[in-house]
């Protein structure tokens, strides 16, 4: 370094030094670093079709600029190679059209293979590039449910649930299976795997293994309202012994999530701090994937069934208890304000009085409580 | 119910944003501005000019520069939006909340989104095609002139309604595209999503009726000896596009419609329960918004080819294989959809059709990149600035292109998904194709449009500041996409991100420069428009735009050209063609009506009664919309000649010019 | 390479007569282009009926609410009121106008009675509770058929304004080329009402 540096050298250097030191010192280039085997097979695939596509681009963009300087107007020396008639020649032709066309049939094969292996809904058949596992092992099942804006992790086997806290162990297959309760999110651990839409109503599933320890975030991908961008959760790979301490820890909690307490969490929350549950209901996520949490609610598998029967009659036109489940407002944090004047189901889950750790949001937040 | 809410529906003194400052303040300097102009235009006697010669004008040259002057003027806003994003960003770290809210940022990026797409590039690209497509076979006008300026003012309503939203109420807060059920009305009651729905509408059924407008134009309307294949290559990938136009805007209409009655009427396509299918919509608006892609870039291909041909002075290589180029994209852009949701989990089957049929699109696209590298080759090029701009485009492009292809690749979708990657990506395209395209081709028509050159210093300024900007602000989102950083974030936990935001709002920085040193650039064009004056054919063009004076007058061609060749004008001068000097006729053209402005008016007063549930007045307009276009049939006359001796003066005018050498041959 | 079609020395450059495009050389080409962009909005509903047809909420389906032969008359009434416009078209080829216009006034009040049915229809299925909210089958229901019925209406006020231009200005090719479109028009909504008829009451009704 500078033995002696002047005042404005210095001023130069404190400026220039987090500029050109920052990006390449501090950050974490998880996707392409990342530590669980999925996302490692996913970025390989992101270096190889990048190389295969550069075979064809890196010769084009020099082209381009060969091309452009040599046949300027100022460059005597290309003047007499000037043919303002030369507009067709087949072989380049044939030459333009095949080179892109064999990068994509490569690409294309690449593609359908790859597709098909890292298939979220396929079981693992690997734990890592090296060890091989049978596809039959039964994986540990984590439910995830995308709620207004936290995460609910259930563990069935295990007995407990957390909020935006996920911890696995490592090297042992894990198989997601996704929901929302209201909007369309996305689940999303860099660290671990790709994402997967969390939709509600419906079910997705993503199989992933942990092979490193490693603490990092995962988040929404997918824009689902005014909480979003604080809808992120601590991810944890553990060791097995790690794991087991984590899992008695939450154990430890003693607060079972029964479907009141569910329906509490649902209500739209901010930065919701993490939480640890004890389960108690081990049909809380089928309920939750068919829309009914709620007592009284009925089961879109329930619904789904009558409709394949061909309905149930004229009779039930009028019939709608149980039905309604998007309620006016759903979105609202404080709903005691704006519900003034509009009509509110009366069974609407947001139209109690406010979930009660809505008081414990920041200033900041004191706006989209007020909207 | 009050009778105020019977009068104004929800409208009410609240629905101002009395307590966003930065609203406030942007209100105050749009009203004291717009005062201004209003007097201006009022103390200069303006008033009666721009009625009659612009806004009731059916000349497709008027009605493409009025498009231009639209899409200038929201490009602005959507530029300004694009700012005050990079700002949060920059800001929002070591708990830091920046300083906009959710409510308001996430309006910004929603904004942002419809704004770029709808109100600048469509405005943009549709008014290039109107005012250059009829030049370049030939024609007069369009063929159904009326509605040419009937869709300009629907165009000009719905950005109209998207502009109100920003002082009345609030915008959509969902994203561009305004996914159910977030969309839907239990979940955005207010009136954001309804200010969406009603400008796409509005604007839509302006799109539409342009495309249709266009499409029978080309078929109808070319000059003698025209046959497909001797079309200019604008002209075909105009007409491809807007075949696109109309073969999808049907569908956002329809699925918006669905969106509509689901806000409305209480129905459930898109709801969570009672049946309803969230997804549906999800497929339904992308099934539009690929191919819209499409329709946003092939007319700029077509610019690239035009430009690389007369800049190269040689014709285009290999023209029968960029039009079937052209086709193929056409056709191959709606089976493309799927790639915009592979995270949604459909089947690997389904995921990798998707992929590779989009993949193979970029064959077509690659063949065209190198058409125009080997139309360079063997030519003299001349690096005016619609060239330069061409270049640039042919490298940026390039690696868009490529970052698009790999997300093409479902299990790598799967990680950059959503995530800033994907937006460096498609802003790569966009920027680096359409907005580049774009400023080649104003670059290469100003002069035909306004009989002047546009200075070169300033395009120079803004050319760097443009391609600086645009890596500097776009690197930064690729590499946090590969960090994943995700989209549409008002704050962030990671304080090394940090850095690359400062860069990315740096970048953006530079291209504000850009955009200000083009405005500067037409600024001292105008002015020093005696010194930059030119005649016909400034840049020794290939087709048929350029063989008539610039600007050129209202019936475009005294006579009506006779096509040998694809490039028409080349092959004439190159055959001696003599222009003539006598035996002018009068020409048949179609007369200016007020018509189209009235009855858009009306159609966005209907839209804005609808989204403030003012059902009186929505019922009310939509009325005068239908009695209106009723009284509108009855007028049976709706053209005129240009007498012969009207046509002699304006004609010999340009001889004597022409005689006289010129302001430049 | 520059092609060429005729020799260069009698290449004429301009025409020297001003080329007559007739007036309204593009309606019908820009109108069909119109129908077919129409098409794609019903092919969407079809789709949106097709997806969301079975979803039925626990509700009545296509068996329970659908009365066939109140759908055939309907059907009957459209066919008939295109066959009649197909008569005034013949009687607009003849120009004779109070044929034409008697033709006209025919097929206004089948597709008065068309509306009227399905207007009944509607109502009733609403007083039975199956509105458009009842269920995402419903919503497509009314959404697909009520969209064709608007265009109907709008077809009929068009068909009205046609009269009373006919009677002002007789037949006039101005007129006769508006005429043809609302044919092409009229002719299209019941090639559309067929595929709502089978798709919609047939299959629903009969599967």
């Amino acid at each position: 370094m500078i033995t002696a540096p002047s005042p404005k050298r210095i001023r130069l250097l404190r400026w220039s030094a987090p500029i050109l030191a920052a990006p390449l010192a501090g950050c974490n280039w998880v996707v392409m670093n990342p530590s669980g085997d999925i996302a490692v097979q996913q970025r390989d695939l992101i270096l190889i079709s990048t190389a295969l596509m550069l075979l064809i681009v890196i010769p084009v963009m020099a082209m381009v600029v060969w091309f452009a300087v040599r046949y300027r107007a100022t460059n005597e020396a290309t003047q007499k190679d000037y043919d303002p008639d030369w507009d067709h020649s087949t072989k380049l032709e044939l030459l333009i059209w095949s080179a892109p066309l064999l990068i994509i049939i490569a690409l294309g094969a690449l593609t359908w293979v790859s597709t098909h292996k890292l298939d979220p809904y396929r079981p693992l058949d690997r734990i890592d590039a090296t060890t091989a596992i049978d596809p039959q092992v039964k994986p540990l099942t984590v439910q995830v449910v995308a709620l207004d804006w936290k995460w609910l992790f259930i563990y069935p086997e295990l007995g407990i649930a957390t909020v935006n806290e996920l911890a696995l162990p490592t090297n042992v297959p894990v198989r997601f299976d996704i929901t929302a309760s209201t909007v369309m999110n996305s689940f999303y651990v860099p660290e671990l795997a790709g994402q997967i839409y969390a939709m509600p109503g419906m079910k997705t599933q993503l199989h992933a293994v942990a092979n490193k320890t490693a603490s990092g975030a995962g988040f929404s991908a997918n824009y689902s309202g005014a909480g979003f961008s604080h809808m992120r959760f601590g991810y944890k790979a553990l060791d097995q012994a790690g794991f087991d301490a984590w899992v008695a820890k939450v154990k430890g909690s003693r607060v079972m999530l029964d479907r009141n307490v569910y329906l509490g969490l649902a209500r739209p929350t901010e930065k919701a701090p993490v939480a640890y549950f004890t389960t108690a209901d081990p049909k809380l996520f089928d309920a939750v994937v068919n829309l009914c949490p709620k007592p009284g609610q009925r089961c879109m598998s329930e619904l789904m069934h009558i409709d394949q029967m061909g309905g149930a009659g004229k009779e039930a036109a009028h019939d709608i208890r149980g039905l309604q489940y998007d309620f006016p407002n759903s979105h609202v944090i404080d709903q005691t304000e704006r519900n003034e004047g509009k009509q509110t189901a009366p069974d609407a889950p947001g139209a109690d009085k406010a979930p009660a750790d809505h008081s414990s949001h920041s200033g900041a937040d004191a706006h989209a409580q007020h909207r | 119910m009050t009778t105020a809410q019977m009068i104004f529906g929800r409208l009410t003194w609240d629905s101002f944003p009395w307590h966003e400052p930065i609203v406030v303040a942007t209100f105050c300097a749009v009203v004291l501005g717009g005062a201004a102009l209003v007097a201006a235009l009022t103390y200069f006697k303006l008033w009666g000019y721009l009625w009659k010669e612009w806004f009731t004008s059916v000349d497709h040259k008027k009605i493409g520069i009025m498009y231009m002057v639209l899409g200038l003027i929201m490009f602005l806003r959507g530029f300004a939006d694009a700012v005050m994003m990079r700002l949060q960003q920059a800001m929002a770290f070591n708990g830091s909340e920046g300083y906009l809210n959710a409510h308001h940022y996430d309006q910004i990026f929603t904004a942002h989104g419809v704004i770029m797409i709808f109100f600048v590039a469509m405005p943009f690209i549709t008014g290039l095609m109107n005012y250059i497509v009829p030049l370049q076979i030939g024609a007069r006008d369009v063929s159904f002139p009326f509605l040419n300026n009937f869709s300009f003012w629907m165009t000009t309503g719905g950005a109209v309604l998207v502009m109100c939203s920003l002082f009345l109420g609030e915008f959509a807060q969902t994203g561009w595209l305004a996914y159910p059920p977030l969309s839907g009305i239990d979940y955005s009651p207010a009136t954001g999503v309804d200010y969406y729905i009603w400008a796409l509408q509005v604007a839509g059924v302006g799109t539409t009726l342009s495309g249709i407008n266009l499409i029978a134009t080309i078929v109808k309307m070319r000059a003698p000896g025209m046959s497909l294949m001797k079309m200019p290559v604008f002209t075909w990938t105009s007409l491809c596009a807007n075949v696109l136009i109309v073969a999808s805007f049907p569908i956002l209409t329809a699925t918006l419609v669905l969106l509509s009655l689901d806000r409305y009427a209480g129905t459930n396509f898109f709801t969570n329960d009672f049946g309803g299918n969230p997804m549906m919509y999800v497929n339904l608006i992308w099934i539009w918004g690929h191919p819209e892609v499409y329709i946003l870039i092939l007319p700029l291909f077509g610019v690239f080819s035009e430009v690389t041909s007369t800049f190269s002075g040689k014709r285009l290589f290999g023209y029968t294989s960029m039009v079937y180029a052209t086709c193929t994209i056409m056709v191959l852009s709606y089976l493309v959809w799927l790639h915009h949701f592979f995270t949604m989990g459909s089947g690997a089957s389904v995921n990798s059709f998707f992929g590779i049929t989009t993949m193979i699109i970029s064959i077509p696209t690659g063949a065209k990149l190198f058409n125009w590298l080997f139309t360079m080759y063997r030519g003299r090029v001349r690096f005016e600035l619609p060239m330069m701009w061409t270049v640039a485009f042919m490298l940026t492009f390039t690696v868009g292109g490529m970052t698009g292809v790999l997300l093409a690749v479902p299990p790598a979708d799967f990680v950059l998904h959503n995530s800033l990657f994907l937006i460096a990506h498609f802003h790569n395209v966009i920027i680096g194709g359409v907005l580049f395209g774009l400023f080649a081709a104003i670059n290469y028509w100003w002069p035909k449009a306004f009989g002047f050159k546009l200075n070169q210093f300033w395009g120079h300024v803004s050319f760097w500041c443009w391609n600086i900007g645009f890596w500097l602000a776009f690197t930064p989102l690729y590499i946090m996409g590969l960090m994943g950083v995700t989209r549409r974030m008002r704050v962030f936990d990671d304080p090394s991100l940090q850095i690359w935001f400062v860069i990315a709002a740096i970048g953006a920085a530079i291209v504000a420069a850009g955009i200000g040193a083009m405005l500067v650039q037409f600024a001292v064009s105008i002015w020093k428009r005696d010194e930059l004056k030119v005649e016909g054919d400034p840049w020794d063009g290939r087709t048929l735009e350029w063989a008539t004076s610039s600007p050129p007058p209202d019936y475009n061609f005294a006579f009506t050209p006779v096509v040998y060749d694809a490039d028409s004008w080349a092959d004439m001068k190159k055959n001696g063609y003599q222009r003539p000097l006598t035996g002018y006729q009068p020409i048949h053209m179609p007369s200016r009506t007020g018509s189209g402005v009235i009855l858009a008016a009306l159609a966005t007063l209907c839209g804005f009664a609808l989204i403030w549930y003012m059902w009186w007045l929505a019922g009310l307009s939509f009325l005068g919309i239908v009695g209106f276009a009723i009284f509108h049939s009855f007028n049976y006359k709706r053209d005129f000649y240009i007498p012969a001796d009207v046509v002699t003066r304006t004609e010999e005018a340009r001889t004597r010019i022409l005689a006289a050498g010129g302001p430049m041959a | 390479m520059s092609s060429t079609t005729a020799p260069l020395e009698t290449r004429t450059y301009h025409l020297p007569e001003e080329p007559h495009l007739h007036e309204g050389h593009s309606t019908m080409l820009g109108f069909w282009m119109y129908l077919m962009s129409d098409c794609l909005i019903f092919a969407i509903l079809f789709a949106t009926y097709a997806v969301l047809g079975g979803n039925f909420a626990g509700g009545p389906g296509p068996k329970d609410l659908f009365d066939l032969n109140l759908i055939a008359l309907n059907t009957a009434m459209l066919l008939f009121s295109s066959i009649t416009y197909g008569f005034a078209m013949l009687a607009m080829e003849k120009n004779r106008v109070s044929a034409t216009q008697g033709w006209l006034f025919v097929t206004l009040l089948f597709g008065g009675a068309f509306l009227c049915i399905e207007l009944y229809e509607f109502a009733h299925l609403i007083h039975e509770g199956a509105g458009p909210w009842r269920s995402a089958f419903l919503s497509a229901f009314f959404t697909l058929v009520g969209t064709h019925g608007l265009h109907v209406t709008f077809g009929s006020i068009w068909l009205v304004t046609l009269m009373v231009q006919v009677a002002k200005k007789g037949l006039i090719p101005a007129n006769k080329r508006r005429l043809m479109c609302l044919s092409l028009f009229w002719h299209f909504l019941d090639v559309i009402w067929i595929g709502v008829f089978t798709f919609v009451y047939l299959m629903g009704v009969l599967r």
